[in-house]
């Protein structure tokens, strides 16, 4: 079919498993720091410092409205200009995490404030200090409703490190452009990119869905 | 050199970038409408090989990469005869990825209508088509224009994508005039302030109009 070539796919599939591999670490990566870096920026527009919290917001609103695209290439090639290089992999780590962190935020942000006035009164009256307060009792319960939005950033950040390749990340987009120019074959490559894709973000998809039913299941809220 | 001088040298080429980024974003944006229409309509058929062919082309577009259905489009399209110029190759990209996205906010504003509006509009025997058209799209279309304000934004970011396909945009031409003066800062930095602008200045004042004006048109002001 269209000059299909299953030798040729044969070929070059350990080479696409194997970048798969890079792929699922960056965006194992990149969630891991936009998991914790989305926190800090959801927290620190709840003090009660009014300039904190406008500039934290600004810079979310910032970094929502760029493309990832081009903020992978200002971290990549900003540092060098002022004496400080940058792996592509870190700097790729650090835009994509940073970017991801902004959405996550927002996400983190209807989750807190989802929880009632009355569970803060509470813990006051308990004498729980504001940190303690935030750990055993605000976030536990602002996760579950937030768990929904979590996991759509989750395929998200993995359906957007492909943008790394540009600054030479070694993931699926990359080997499968260099496999292309090596032998000017596209067809098979970057269609097979697209099913890997395909196969791997269905399924995560389903899979988050599921969780997300079983947590609330768990914590008794349906 | 310093900055006024970067954009005095350089702003010319920031601002025909500029201009083609906004063209494309129009383009994208009015494909993507239309896909978002045709698919979210379609999911809701009655029909099991309409909805199926919806769902598949939804799935497809949403579980891959914008970045990979563009190269798929670019370079392995024309292998099957369809050669499409960079330029256009590019918007219907963005636009196709984006109107995948759009397709579940339509179907999801159609179905959270209110149910008595089908059910008056049965009553005094509408045909299906002037019942979407008249009473359930113009309510429907009420219900997404927060979501599509969201949606729009991904589609200008999404644009800058099409750099990689050598499309003359924003994107591309920071990229060109950083690889011949290495003035990153100012170069990108000059782009990052100009999508904001464009994301925030000129889209969502755009679409907070067009929720008021939709408001005043169906008389819930």
């Amino acid at each position: 079919m269209f000059d299909w070539r299953w030798d040729f796919t044969w070929q070059i599939l350990p080479r696409l498993v194997i970048a798969t591999g890079n792929t699922l670490m960056a965006a194992g990566f990149g969630y891991a720091i936009a998991v914790v870096l989305g926190l800090v920026f959801a927290l620190a527009q709840r003090t009660p410092s009014r300039t904190l919290t406008f500039v934290v917001r600004e810079a979310v609103e910032f970094i929502r409205s760029t493309p990832l695209v081009l903020q992978i290439f200002f971290v990549f090639y900003v540092g060098p200009q002022f004496g400080l290089r940058l792996s592509p992999w870190t700097a790729g780590m650090i835009a994509i995490g940073l970017h991801y962190a902004a959405y996550l935020s927002e996400v983190y942000r209807g989750g807190l404030d989802s929880v009632p006035k009355g569970q803060w009164e509470a813990a006051t009256s308990l004498n729980l200090s504001t940190t303690r307060t935030y750990f055993r009792v605000i976030i536990p319960q602002a996760l579950p409703p937030s768990l929904a939005g979590m996991g759509n950033y989750l395929v998200g950040i993995f359906k957007d490190t492909p943008m790394l390749s540009v600054i030479g990340v070694a993931e699926l987009m990359h080997t499968a452009t260099a496999i292309g120019s090596e032998t000017y074959r596209y067809l098979e490559p970057y269609t097979l990119v697209g099913l890997i894709f395909l196969a791997i973000s269905l399924p995560t998809a389903a899979g988050i869905r599921v969780f997300e039913r079983w947590v609330r299941r768990k914590l008794g809220l349906s | 050199m310093s900055y006024v001088e970067f954009l005095s040298q350089y702003g010319d080429r920031i601002l025909s970038g500029t201009l083609v980024t906004m063209v494309l974003t129009v383009l994208a944006a009015a494909l993507a409408v239309a896909i978002a229409l045709a698919a979210g309509l379609m999911r809701l058929a009655p029909n099991v090989l309409v909805r199926g062919t919806a769902t598949v082309y939804i799935e497809i577009f949403r579980g891959t990469s914008l970045l990979v259905q563009l190269y798929w489009i670019f370079f392995v399209l024309p292998l099957f005869g369809i050669t499409l110029e960079k330029f256009t190759a590019g918007f219907v990209a963005v636009g196709m990825n984006l109107g995948a996205y759009g397709a579940e906010v339509v179907r999801g504003a159609i179905l959270s209508v209110p149910k008595g509006q089908w059910e008056a509009a049965l009553a005094i025997n509408m045909s299906p088509a002037t019942r979407m058209r008249r009473v359930i799209l113009p309510q429907a279309l009420l219900i997404m224009l927060p979501a599509w304000g969201n949606l729009l934004i991904e589609l200008l970011k999404g644009t800058a994508l099409v750099a990689l396909i050598a499309v003359a945009d924003l994107m591309f031409q920071v990229k060109q005039i950083n690889g011949t003066t290495f003035l990153s800062a100012e170069t990108f930095g000059t782009a990052l302030i100009i999508y904001y602008i464009l994301a925030r200045f000129m889209i969502t004042p755009f679409m907070r109009w067009l929720e008021r004006f939709m408001l005043r048109k169906v008389g819930r002001v």
